[in-house]
């Protein structure tokens, strides 16, 4: 039976529409565009959570659809956002350069602008040279094809080096988390030409836009929110079909898919250079919302939460993805916000600060034991049961 | 009739144990052949090396009118090549449906950028029904195959294997766990697949040896131990000793 992409993943309309309805809503109720209500801070952190959702896709793709748990795609994420962050620090601070320089009775050359930009930026690293790394930081237009080669190449080699040996199931996992671990490492040095530990910071003034916050935030929250839904589109397409059957296989069969005369390991390359990619477009949005990115971001423990957020929200299930990241992450940002009342239990007080964490983990261990299907599984009780009345009529 | 598969002095070690020493066989375009043998006598390993999963120490897998080596080959060419492989213990996709599973295995392009373009022609869907038919799941089309029941999920891998239509079908104990009706059928549709490929049946049970009524192959600590019609090697005093009379 031949069937249209839509009606094979009925999905993928609702998401749309229920993705489309939320932004509206949220634009009304902002304070850039629409009657105000929702502050400006609290739609970055909505649009954040949309860049985590979109993030999540990518990790159900590999993990929940082709079963290898990669506990490494934060460091795709981390490198879209440094990508767009160099350009968005560069430009800026080459305009703030000019405009103090303009006052000076001569005219500066473009080599004292070069030089005092470097200043300014790798200052806080005691050095005022631009690495090479940095030759194209003056176009946009090249850093934002950055943002998808560098995390992409990254993950075609590592990938390459990783399937060819058919390293498979924990020991990728401990591998990818290597991976992170190690570019963390290195961003951290003060030469890695990154700025270190600072990390590329003010991200989120857009060099030449003199909008508000208000308006930019909301610029933001709609672009992550249309990645988002062409990411749904995107992943629904890759995991349904012939493509998707092959994944499916891989994760539960990979033995015998080889045998089927498929190359395992080439599908698996391309699922796991597809997915950085997408992780790094997610970064790339993420970042200039939180207007700071430094190498903590990319650390192992960040990969193991995206997996926890798609465990808890249901693998193998794209809107469990999202609902796990979104749920998850928005969640987290209440209790370690401090928004969250303390428990005074006269003996001790639970501060959910500290607290959050052994919640968090019980829940992961929770879903894992008694709900396998996390919280996406709820939705297909509903439409089991409801497949099961019409095939009763 | 020309050769299409030549094994000849293939050995493979594991850890100093010899599991297979010195082998040699052949089987021709359009036969059925049975290899039977008492446990470790290196039936599954023999398959192994056919498609790729095991490397041989030493000797020759030559394949085709070409006489290309499989040996530098990964399963996956091997496949592509033409040879098509059956488990002991059936595994079909259990998550996917039974026409997803034929679908995959159909014999069309296995690159992923065809594979992601690919959309299932008319004749695709066709063939499916058809192979179906044949292995008696045509009502079974859109159930999950972890849902049928053993016998069921055997005949939808024999399917798939038929769907890649491979020169060469190795199958594994096809016969194991099904009722005596179900070996009947599993029997017509090997004899029917012989017809136009090579077949390589591995067997435990004569009876269901004696049915597919063809050339038999002993193996024995790796080696063969003898080769001819089923009464020919039932009646070798060496076969009697070491496999018939345990």
């Amino acid at each position: 039976m031949k069937r249209s992409f839509i009606a094979k993943n009925p999905s993928v309309l609702i998401f749309l529409a229920i993705l489309a309805l939320f932004t509206l809503l949220i634009t009304v109720m902002s304070e850039g565009f629409g009657v105000g209500g929702i502050s400006t801070s609290f739609i970055k952190t909505l649009g954040k959570t949309l860049c985590l959702c979109l993030i999540a896709l990518a990790m159900d793709v590999i993990w929940g659809y082709t079963g290898i748990l990669s506990l490494g795609h934060f460091a795709f994420f981390g490198l879209g956002g440094y990508m767009i962050g160099m350009w968005l620090m560069y430009e800026r601070t080459r305009l703030i350069v000019v405009d103090s320089l303009a006052q000076a009775e001569i005219p500066p050359t473009d080599g004292e602008v070069i030089d005092a930009i470097g200043n300014q930026i790798f200052g806080v690293v005691g050095s005022s040279d631009f690495p090479l790394i940095w030759a194209f930081a003056d176009s946009l237009m090249i850093q934002l094809m950055l943002v998808v080669l560098v995390p992409g190449l990254l993950a075609l080699v590592f990938g390459w080096l990783a399937f060819r040996s058919r390293v498979t199931g924990v020991y990728l996992s401990i591998l990818t988390q290597a991976m992170t671990l190690a570019l963390a490492l290195y961003l951290f040095q003060n030469d890695s030409g990154l700025r270190g530990n600072n990390g590329l910071s003010g991200l989120q003034n857009l060099p030449g836009v003199t909008a508000s916050q208000d308006h930019v935030s909301l610029w933001f929250f709609w672009a992550s929110a249309a990645a988002l839904g062409g990411g749904y589109v995107l992943c629904a397409w890759l995991v349904s079909g012939k493509f998707g059957s092959v994944l499916r296989a891989i994760r539960d069969n990979e033995a015998r898919v080889r045998f089927l005369g498929y190359s395992v390991e080439m599908y698996k390359l391309v699922i796991f250079t597809l997915t950085a990619c997408i992780a790094a477009i997610a970064g790339a949005l993420y970042y200039p919302q939180a207007g700071i990115i430094n190498p903590a971001e990319i650390a192992p423990i960040a990969s193991i939460y995206l997996a926890v957020w798609v465990a808890i929200g249901g693998r193998g299930r794209l809107y469990g993805a999202v609902i796990g990241a979104a749920f998850v992450s928005l969640l987290s940002t209440w209790f370690t916000g401090g928004q969250a009342p303390d428990i005074n239990l006269g003996f001790y007080t639970i501060k959910w600060v500290d607290w959050w964490l052994v919640l968090l983990g019980l829940s992961f261990v929770l879903v894992t034991l008694f709900a396998p299907k996390g919280i996406g599984g709820l939705i297909d009780i509903f439409t089991d049961r409801r497949a099961a009345k019409e095939a009763k009529q | 009739m020309s050769t299409l598969l030549e094994v000849s002095g293939v050995s493979v070690t594991f850890d100093g144990f010899r599991a297979i020493n010195n082998l040699s066989f052949q089987i021709a375009e359009a036969e059925m052949r049975a290899v039977i043998g008492p446990n470790g006598a290196g039936k599954t390993t023999f398959m192994d090396i056919v498609t790729g999963k095991t490397r041989p120490d030493e000797g020759r897998v030559i394949w085709g009118e070409k006489s290309v080596s499989l040996l530098g080959m990964n399963e996956a060419k091997i496949a592509q090549a033409g040879v098509g492989r059956k488990f002991q213990k059936p595994t079909v996709f259990e998550d996917q449906s039974v026409q997803e599973n034929l679908l995959m295995a159909l014999q069309n392009k296995r690159g992923w950028l065809a594979v992601l373009r690919y959309r299932p022609s008319p004749e695709d869907l066709v063939k499916v029904v058809d192979l179906a038919e044949k292995i008696g799941l045509k009502d079974q089309l859109f159930r999950k195959s972890g849902e049928l029941s053993h016998g069921q999920k055997q005949w939808l891998e024999i399917g798939m294997l038929l769907a890649q239509e491979p020169r060469l079908l190795l199958v594994d104990e096809p016969a194991a766990g099904m009722t005596p009706a179900e070996r009947e059928h599993t029997t017509d549709i090997l004899v029917e697949a012989a017809k136009t490929r090579a077949v390589v049946v591995v067997e435990h049970d004569m009876e269901f040896v004696r049915r597919l009524n063809c050339k038999v192959t002993v193996l024995h600590e790796g080696a063969v131990l003898a080769e001819g019609s089923l009464d020919h090697v039932t009646s070798d005093q060496n076969v009697i000793d070491v496999y018939l009379e345990r």
